[in-house]
């Protein structure tokens, strides 16, 4: 598979927005803006963006609370984005999600799961669909390494497998769930190698190489439409801290200077230099329209009203909706 | 109207196989509920036959409670309109999680942008078969915000409820109670919706209200037959469910009546008939001649022993009780 320049750039693209978006949302939780934690995929926006771009608008995506960046790749607006983050009104939920709970119907994206043995079931349900209306779509679920070792993990994998469901589960390995490494909590030492258990192909990939994940997942997406069934891919990446006020404590430092060796946007860009795909006048222009992007999210959000207390009682059934 | 005498069991099993053809989006999706040639088809029988029209719409899976229900979820959110079933009331605790935080709040949290429609079966009751399959549980979810709870207690309500309960957008869990799989009643030959949050008059009364749901709708309909003889006229409501809950006619009786007594199988303490006997001293407490009177069984597991059970669990007798004692009030 040749992925084409313009692609690339779009990959670049993406995963600059990510980063900023997120650096954006860590500074308004710092100022007390956003309720409660926000965790950022910060250092695996390759994964993110990669697995995302193998997906065409119509498939069905269950991102994870670190994937902001796939929302906006499948379709939303930076700004009512920043504006859920912040629990604003004009949000895709309109301030009922928030980050870890947000949900965009209209690209297709069916949110996260944040209780996040959930997110197995769910994707298992959204492909039965797709394989009984045979839609031509599959479903990206996309769960963390500490999430792997649940047990809806187990029954939901064999599952997909028996019934050959067009689902495509990719693991975001950033080896820590909060501060328990997966070294330490995985009796394995790859969750793709758990695959084999379920009759399904397993992929350890290098979640830092955009193209690698995106190349690995397009052809499982492919293989699912074919009706030969599920594919494992794991990413192997690196996050910052948990959420915005965590400062590592619990990673060696020898760690954390490898993996910042491996940043995948600074690699990606080197890439594309080497390439001619990239000069610093691109670089600069990409980064300027990016922020750009940004700072309009962010206005937009800012500028968002409130939401009416009252309407905290709205929409728990659907017949409220018309009342 | 034409009726026939049909099984609870039939009644359900009609109600499934008529949304399904009416609706493509309709499949059913639990632990052998067809099983393939010669299977079990449903451990009470209830999809029994329907393979024969609908095989492709029989989902068997292994014994996965949380992803039955979790799978059901994302089926509803992608267009589709699963029936899930879970075995016995008891293991429903597996899928608890997906029940109440990802069935009951998908429509809240995303804004009403997502809707779960589905419906969540499970046999509950005891007949004997001990302290992990007998429960009968509802007031954890009619705590539930978003969730709605169904307790049918005759052929023609299992019919008519399953079938809106299927047609509704929200997350539904339906109750069968194990002892009324094999009681007949008559059922319209007709097509017929009955609404969700609507209680039913069982048997209109002047002195006393008894509100009994699920298989104790029935028994104080008995109950109320042995105190009509004795010259005391019960009026029996059956709410038929929890979530809606139809308090109006309760309080429209109650009215009426000034006395009352609520029964439901689930333990006693912070069972449905305390929400109910709060409810009603909220709205009528000026209207009340006694207080609300309480039957529901003993705080206890559902022992496998016949007496002991029987001991645990409230019975006609325990109802009549309680009935006379609000009326010596
Ligand atoms: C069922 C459940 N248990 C615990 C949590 C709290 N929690 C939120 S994120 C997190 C770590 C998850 O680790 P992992 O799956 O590796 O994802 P990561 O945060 O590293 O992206 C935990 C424990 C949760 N959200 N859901
Ligand atoms: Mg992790």
């Amino acid at each position: 598979m040749t992925i084409s320049e313009e692609l690339m750039l779009q990959m670049y693209r993406y995963m600059v927005l990510g980063r900023l978006f997120e650096q954006c949302a860590e500074q308004l939780t710092h100022r007390g803006l956003i309720p409660g934690a926000f965790h950022t995929g910060i250092g695996e926006e390759a994964t993110h963006v990669g697995a995302t771009l193998a997906l065409t608008h119509k498939d069905y995506i269950i991102p994870t609370h670190r994937g902001h960046v796939a929302d906006i790749i499948k379709g939303a607006e930076p700004g009512r984005l920043m504006a859920e983050i912040l629990g604003r009104a004009t949000g895709y939920c309109g301030g009922r999600g928030g980050s870890v709970h947000l949900a965009d119907a209209a690209s297709n994206n069916l949110g996260v799961q944040a209780v996040l043995s959930a997110a197995y079931p769910v994707a298992v349900g959204a492909a039965l669909t797709q394989k009984r209306a045979n839609t031509g779509r599959i479903v990206l679920a996309m769960f963390g390494d500490g999430a792997s070792l649940m047990g809806t993990f187990h029954e939901a994998l064999n599952l997909s497998a028996i019934w050959h469901l067009p689902v495509v589960w990719v693991c975001v390995n950033n080896q820590y769930a909060m501060s328990t490494s997966f070294a330490e909590a995985s009796a394995i030492a790859n969750v793709a190698d758990r695959a084999s258990a379920y009759n399904m192909p397993g992929h350890v990939v290098d979640g830092n190489d955009i193209t690698v994940v995106y190349e690995t997942v397009r052809e499982a997406r492919e293989r699912a439409l074919a009706g030969e069934g599920p594919t494992l891919i794991e990413c192997k990446t690196y996050r910052q801290g948990h959420s915005t006020f965590d400062t590592n404590p619990y990673k060696p430092q020898e760690e954390i200077d490898a993996w910042s060796k491996r940043d995948p946007i600074t690699q990606f860009e080197q890439r594309l230099r080497e390439l001619g795909v990239l000069d610093e006048e691109l670089i600069t222009q990409i980064a300027d329209g990016v922020q750009r992007q940004v700072d309009e999210a962010q206005e937009f959000a800012l500028n968002s009203p409130e939401p009416p207390p009252e309407a905290g009682v709205e929409f728990v059934f659907r017949s409220s909706e018309v009342e | 109207m034409t009726t026939r005498e049909i099984t609870f069991r039939d009644a359900l099993n009609e109600a499934l196989r008529e949304e399904m053809a009416r609706e493509e989006g309709v499949f059913i999706i639990g632990q052998d509920i067809y099983g393939g040639p010669g299977g079990y088809q449903g451990a009470f029988k209830v999809t029994k036959g329907l393979a024969d029209d609908f095989e492709d719409r029989l989902l068997d899976t292994p014994m996965i409670e949380q992803t039955i229900v979790g799978a059901a979820v994302g089926a509803a959110m992608t267009g589709s309109r699963p029936v899930a079933e879970i075995m016995f009331e008891d293991f429903i605790t597996l899928a608890m999680d997906l029940l109440v935080n990802t069935a009951a709040k998908t429509h809240y949290m995303t804004a009403g942008q997502y809707s779960v429609p589905i419906v969540v079966r499970a046999a509950c009751g005891a007949v004997g078969v001990g302290p992990q399959h007998s429960q009968t549980w509802t007031s954890w979810f009619m705590h539930i915000p978003g969730l709605y709870v169904v307790l049918p207690s005759t052929p023609y309500d299992a019919k008519g409820l399953l079938k809106t309960a299927i047609r509704d957008d929200n997350p539904v869990l339906f109750l069968e109670h194990k002892k009324l799989y094999n009681v007949t009643g008559s059922v319209p030959e007709e097509e017929y919706e009955i609404p969700l949050g609507q209680a039913r008059v069982l048997c209109p009364g002047d002195d006393v209200t008894l509100v009994a749901i699920g298989y104790m709708a029935g028994l104080a309909t008995q109950v109320a037959g042995t105190l009509r003889d004795q010259g005391l006229s019960v009026e029996v409501i059956d709410p038929r469910s929890l979530a809606p809950l139809d308090m109006e006619t309760i309080f429209q009786s109650v009215r009426k009546t000034h006395k009352v007594v609520v029964v439901a199988e689930d333990c006693k303490t912070a069972g449905p008939t305390a929400e109910i006997a709060a409810l009603i001293s909220e709205a009528c407490f000026e209207y009340l001649d006694a207080p609300v009177g309480r039957v529901g069984a003993k705080d206890a597991p559902i022992a496998h022993n016949v007496g002991m059970s029987e001991y645990i669990l409230p019975d006609a007798t325990d109802i009549h009780e309680a009935v006379q004692s609000v009326v010596a009030w």
